[in-house]
């Protein structure tokens, strides 16, 4: 017989439901930068609507952990784990909102000539959700490689942005008839940025849940 | 990039206490034998003054024999044979014969309340009349004193010479604290001392735990781990006769060092 069955079960639901939070996730940020390639106002719309589902699961993921804690009243690594699926829940909510305001910078910057190619953007999103999958699975797997794996990737994406700011200001210069364009670019470029920092924070939850102590990634 | 550690003490860290206490208890190589069975194993501790230490274990661990050592109750059994060191305040306890002065210095609360049929007065004063004490002004004195001590003096003041089982379970496993109080020992040691009472009663039981840590030593055999994580500041992990893990109360809920600890507090044990 496993001891503590249930528990175990409740444990796993927590963990699918973390999953599914980050799937949509995922696919927030995909469709929103697609929406921005092609100026897919539509696209936008329909992410900004579906950001209400990651929202929804954020609060499942919440109950259901106060819940586990009240009924199982976890120690040591289960209590780690609990409270590292309310904080991760939190950081992929915010991350997805980033997403949203991806989406938010496309409507805005409305049709014309997408100034996309000319920017990093595109290898900071790949990064980003590289990063984002390393950070769930290493604390999913209890894995302390993959997660200072996740604050390596985090310098990379920085480097990205230093290098996508200089080339977005360089056309402001060159192209002042695109500003809106490039300052809502400019937005984007500090969305991804900071959706690496959330996504270190993840890193920094699951070396906690690993080790016991807190561990500075970034 | 560097990966920092941030070590970092939480505001909870009960080990963020600046002061160590001094060593009131030290056991060393300790083992004991019921006839042909081993119990217990060369345990060795260190038990500090005025602190409450917790022992946790599966049923069977040797918890409680260990406590039991702690005031010779073991040498009421026919066949215990024990080995090994239990140093109280620098004297070894199994190196003297003077057992009634151990038992005064060190107490004993039990799991089950256990007043004799007389009134909740004669149960306190009657440790303090057995040490020959007869002035009634004193005993009365050490009566009230001992029942306030066990949180209890306002709820039995006006009915002391009452038969203390007429009292609820809750009420009774205090005013067998209190007797044992009336004793005026340095160590307390307690057996599963709520597993017989209600909720609330526990949780009287443990807050009179945590004012009493200021006079007494503390140790309590406990198979409620939020008990032990609520009241103790040190505990100590038995499991088969051995000390598997001995440390921080905090250190022994949230992180622990040994695996079998982790299963153990986790409930996967088994």
């Amino acid at each position: 017989m496993v001891v503590r069955e249930n528990f175990e079960n409740s444990l796993q639901e927590l963990q699918v439901k973390m999953e599914e939070m980050t799937q949509l996730t995922v696919e927030s940020l995909e469709k929103s930068f697609d929406a921005l390639k092609t100026q897919d106002v539509e696209l936008a719309l329909r992410v900004i609507e579906e950001d209400n589902e990651i929202d929804d699961l954020e609060e499942e993921i919440n109950q259901l952990a106060i819940w586990l804690m009240v009924k199982e009243q976890p120690v040591a690594r289960d209590l780690r784990k609990i409270i590292g699926a309310i904080k991760i829940s939190s950081e992929v909510e915010r991350i997805a909102d980033f997403g949203v305001n991806i989406a938010k910078a496309t409507i805005k910057i409305g049709n014309g000539d997408s100034l996309i190619n000319k920017t990093s953007l595109e290898a900071m999103k790949e990064v980003c959700i590289t990063m984002l999958n390393k950070a769930l699975k290493s604390f999913f797997d209890e894995n302390m490689a993959l997660a200072k794996e996740v604050g390596d990737m985090d310098d990379e994406v920085d480097e990205y942005s230093d290098e996508t700011y200089k080339q977005l200001t360089g056309h402001l210069c060159e192209r002042q008839e695109e500003t809106n364009q490039l300052v809502q670019l400019l937005f984007v470029n500090r969305y991804l940025e900071r959706t690496a920092d959330h996504i270190t924070n993840i890193a920094e939850s699951a070396a906690y849940l690993i080790k016991g102590r807190k561990y500075d990634l970034n | 990039m560097n990966t920092t550690v941030i070590d970092r003490k939480t505001a909870t860290d009960k080990s963020a206490n600046t002061t160590e206490q001094q060593t009131k208890i030290a056991v060393k190589d300790l083992n004991l034998f019921y006839g042909e069975k081993q119990a217990l194993f060369d345990v060795s501790i260190d038990i500090k003054e005025k602190e409450v230490t917790a022992l946790i274990g599966p049923s069977g661990c040797g918890k409680s024999t260990f406590l039991r050592t702690l005031n010779r109750m073991n040498d009421l059994i026919d066949g215990v044979k024990i080995n090994g060191k239990m140093v109280i305040d620098g004297e070894d306890i199994y190196q003297s014969n003077d057992v009634i002065k151990l038992r005064t210095k060190v107490g004993m609360v039990f799991q089950k309340p256990n007043l004799f049929p007389m009134s909740i007065y004669d149960n306190v004063a009657y440790g303090p009349r057995m040490q020959g004490i007869k002035n009634k002004a004193e005993l009365n004195k050490i009566v009230e004193e001992s029942l306030r001590g066990a949180a209890i003096w306002d709820e039995v003041k006006d009915r002391l010479k009452s038969s203390a089982l007429g009292l609820s379970g809750g009420q009774q496993q205090r005013v067998c604290i209190a007797r044992a109080i009336a004793m005026k020992p340095e160590v307390i040691l307690m057996d599963e001392p709520t597993s017989a009472l209600d909720p609330i009663s526990t949780l009287k039981v443990e807050e009179l735990i945590a004012s009493m840590k200021k006079e007494y030593t503390i140790v309590i055999v406990t198979h409620n781990m939020q008990q032990a994580a609520r009241v103790s500041d040190k505990t100590a992990f038995f499991l088969n006769g051995e000390i598997i893990e001995f440390d921080e109360t905090n250190k022994i809920f949230s992180m622990p060092s040994d695996q079998r600890t982790e299963d153990y507090v986790t409930g996967r044990f088994g």
